[in-house]
């Protein structure tokens, strides 16, 4: 009796999440970062409205890709130090679609929270009501892609000392078109254009890193194990 | 389980570790029914040698096959027929012991809570099914551990210091549980420090430093 | 016929052939290079917009074109060793790593004395300097995550995996970065125009590209050496190789 793919995504989807919401003070913590990196801004340049506006979208995006990077870490940390790791890699089931439930579990936890939180971030930096929906849709596919680079790099630097700075230091390069596509899109949905174009794009890149990404970090955690 | 459904070769591996030769072309053979005993002085790689043989660790020369063909090839087959125990309990602390079970047993097959339950009541921590696991103790921790390469019911145990944390009754038990397995015709690799006192043959492999 | 290329890939005969090559390769670099910095410093005409600055491209693109090979090449290198298991691919992307870091930071270097006179300022957010710019942070990671591994062989596989996810990205990267810039094209005129080149100009630009190719080559074959002679300082072939 072979348990089947679904059943595995149900099975890892339901154990991150249980664990994730056993510690709720750590799912807040990404969030306040958010919060306190996008607050820094204002309080370092000027309260004046209009500069926010025009920052806006490049403060949102830097403040949401460090913020994500910040909890990636955690991804299969834990895992490495209690042991589990080695029973997931040795569960006989593809390695690649445990991290895919691993990395979405993680998504929903941080990335997705920050989107929706970002409308009170964006309020602070007077980005107008209309240009809502167009940001939160950006970050959503934004923070996604971030997390599939995010989880090759988790993947490559468990068990590593200071891994985390060397996991922002890997990805973040990786992540720059993100920001680009991403903030872009924000600043014209804020100037009341059509974002469609970098949309397009940053849901193409979306679409290529899931395809490809939980390969790699399937690829690196056996590294990892050896 | 039967005898013809378990091979475990093992042949001329070698493994460095940065500058350390430390496995130097270690071979052996396990069929069903048999138990082979590794022992030898801290740092010789007897827990190289077992994860070599789980396929987490690739040798640098050398095979390891199961059932006449190399791991490399038959990955998700060969997972599914062992069991791994290592040194730590591999446990998540903040889910319970049953959570923990109902999450390792069904990745490899589909188990109801009730046969669960009643492996940990069979490794006397019945008790703990609803405490989540850091609230246990080492021995308990080892005997849940233990409760799970029983639920999985692989023909293969590899167990790395299995008997660690286990008071006089639990190392009973976990004899017992390996007599058991291997009249049954699975096969096992304990690696331990000191004889293991079981009712039936043992085989042993010193790794010598 | 495999046999034959395992043997050839073998780190002896690697070393063997490397050292053979490694003088030959710089001696010929050093004369392109040199032909090539005579000619087109003092005997090229100036160009007629940029003057006498543009003569740094006889530096500066070869530098360029370079980083992004080393990268590519490292990658190469680092997959032959990480799907093959042949340690001397990952000999070889340890050897080219802190190269093409460096020719990146030349050309980096060289790029920003270059918008001194052009832009009136070091530094412009061009899109070519800005690749070149994420570039070097690619390299930065992909060296920093082999030294932070304790077992080489670990460290190795992983810088090895990094530098195969970095080169699918770099064309992203180098996209995304030049479509960025053209978004903002009033903020800065900033962009190395390429002067199109009559021959005078361009054989010393070509005698350059082919001197670098060849030092790059000359210097990878010493650093290769090297890392051998590290790596496989057990093998009692390397002990008589250093006795000797």
């Amino acid at each position: 009796m072979s348990v089947g793919a679904v059943s595995v995504l149900r099975l890892v989807l339901r154990r991150e999440l249980t664990l994730s919401f056993r510690r709720p003070g750590q799912l807040l913590q990404p969030l306040v970062f958010f919060l306190i990196v996008t607050t820094l801004f204002p309080l370092g340049l000027s309260p004046q409205l209009s500069l926010l506006r025009d920052m806006a979208p490049g403060v949102l995006w830097a403040a949401a890709l460090l913020a994500s990077l910040l909890s990636m870490d955690g991804l299969f940390k834990g895992d490495s130090e209690d042991g589990t790791l080695e029973q997931l890699v040795l569960s006989g089931q593809s390695l690649t679609l445990i991290v895919i439930a691993k990395t979405l579990a993680h998504w929903l936890v941080s990335g997705a929270a920050l989107v929706v939180v970002s409308p009170i971030v964006a309020t602070t930096l007077a980005v107008p009501v209309e240009a809502f929906p167009i940001m939160m849709l950006s970050l959503g596919l934004g923070t996604l892609t971030l997390s599939w680079l995010g989880a090759i790099g988790a993947g490559l630097t468990v068990g590593l000392r200071r891994g985390s700075v060397l996991l922002s230091l890997i990805v973040l390069p990786l992540a720059m078109p993100l920001l680009i596509f991403g903030a872009n899109a924000t600043d014209r949905a804020i100037g009341g254009e059509s974002a469609a174009g970098a949309l397009y794009f940053l849901a193409a890149l979306c679409v290529f890193t899931t395809t490809l990404a939980p390969i790699a970090a399937s690829v690196a955690l056996r590294i990892t194990l050896e | 389980m039967s005898t013809a459904r378990c091979r475990l070769d093992v042949d001329q591996v070698h493994v460095w570790r940065g500058d350390r030769h430390v496995l130097r072309g270690t071979s052996f053979r396990l069929d069903g029914g048999e138990v082979l005993h590794v022992w030898g002085p801290n740092g010789t790689g007897k827990t190289t040698l077992l994860r070599v043989a789980c396929g987490l660790l690739r040798p640098e020369q050398g095979t390891v096959s199961w059932l006449g063909r190399p791991i490399t090839t038959i990955p998700a087959d060969y997972q599914s027929a062992l069991a791994y125990a290592s040194h730590e309990a591999a446990l998540k602390g903040d889910l319970t012991a049953l959570e923990n079970l109902r999450f390792t047993v069904g990745m490899k097959r589909t188990v109801s809570l009730a046969e669960l339950k009643e492996t940990l009541e069979k490794a006397g921590v019945g008790a703990c099914a609803d405490l989540p696991t850091r609230v246990l103790s080492a021995g308990q921790r080892r005997r849940v551990a233990m409760a799970r390469v029983l639920a999985v019911r692989a023909p293969l145990w590899l167990l790395d210091e299995p008997y660690t944390n286990l008071d006089a009754h639990g190392a009973e038990f976990m004899s017992a549980m390996l007599a058991e397995h291997v009249e049954r015709g699975g096969a096992a690799v304990v690696v331990a420090h000191h004889d293991l006192a079981l009712g039936c043959a043992v085989r042993r492999l010193e790794l010598a430093a | 016929m495999w046999t034959w290329f395992y043997r050839l890939a073998s780190p002896p005969s690697v070393y063997r052939v490397a050292g053979v090559f490694a003088p030959w390769l710089l001696l010929s670099a050093a004369v392109f290079i040199v032909y090539g910095i005579i000619d087109g410093l003092a005997f090229a005409p100036p160009d007629y917009q940029q003057g006498d600055a543009f003569r740094i491209i006889y530096v500066h693109a070869p530098a360029g074109w370079l980083s992004m090979f080393a990268y590519t090449l490292m990658a190469i290198a680092g997959a032959v060793g990480l799907i093959w298991r042949i340690k001397m691919g990952h000999a070889v992307a340890a050897a080219v790593a802190p190269v093409g870091a460096s020719f990146t930071v030349l050309g980096l270097v060289t790029g920003s004395l270059w918008g001194r006179p052009m832009w009136g300022t070091y530094w412009a957010w061009d899109p070519r300097l800005t690749s070149e710019l994420i570039l070097l942070f690619l390299y930065v990671g992909v060296i920093s995550l082999r030294a932070a591994f304790e077992d080489p062989n670990r460290g190795d596989r992983a810088a090895a995996l990094l530098a195969i996810v970095g080169v699918v990205n770099v064309p992203i990267i180098h996209y995304s970065v030049q479509w960025w810039n053209s978004l903002h094209q009033g903020a800065t005129v900033a962009k190395f125009a390429k002067p199109s080149m009559p021959g005078s100009m361009l054989w010393p630009l070509l005698a350059m590209f082919m001197g670098y190719m060849l030092f790059f080559f000359g210097v990878l074959c010493m650093r290769v050496c090297a890392e051998i002679l590290n790596r496989e300082r057990q093998a009692s072939w390397v002990r008589e190789v250093v006795r000797a």
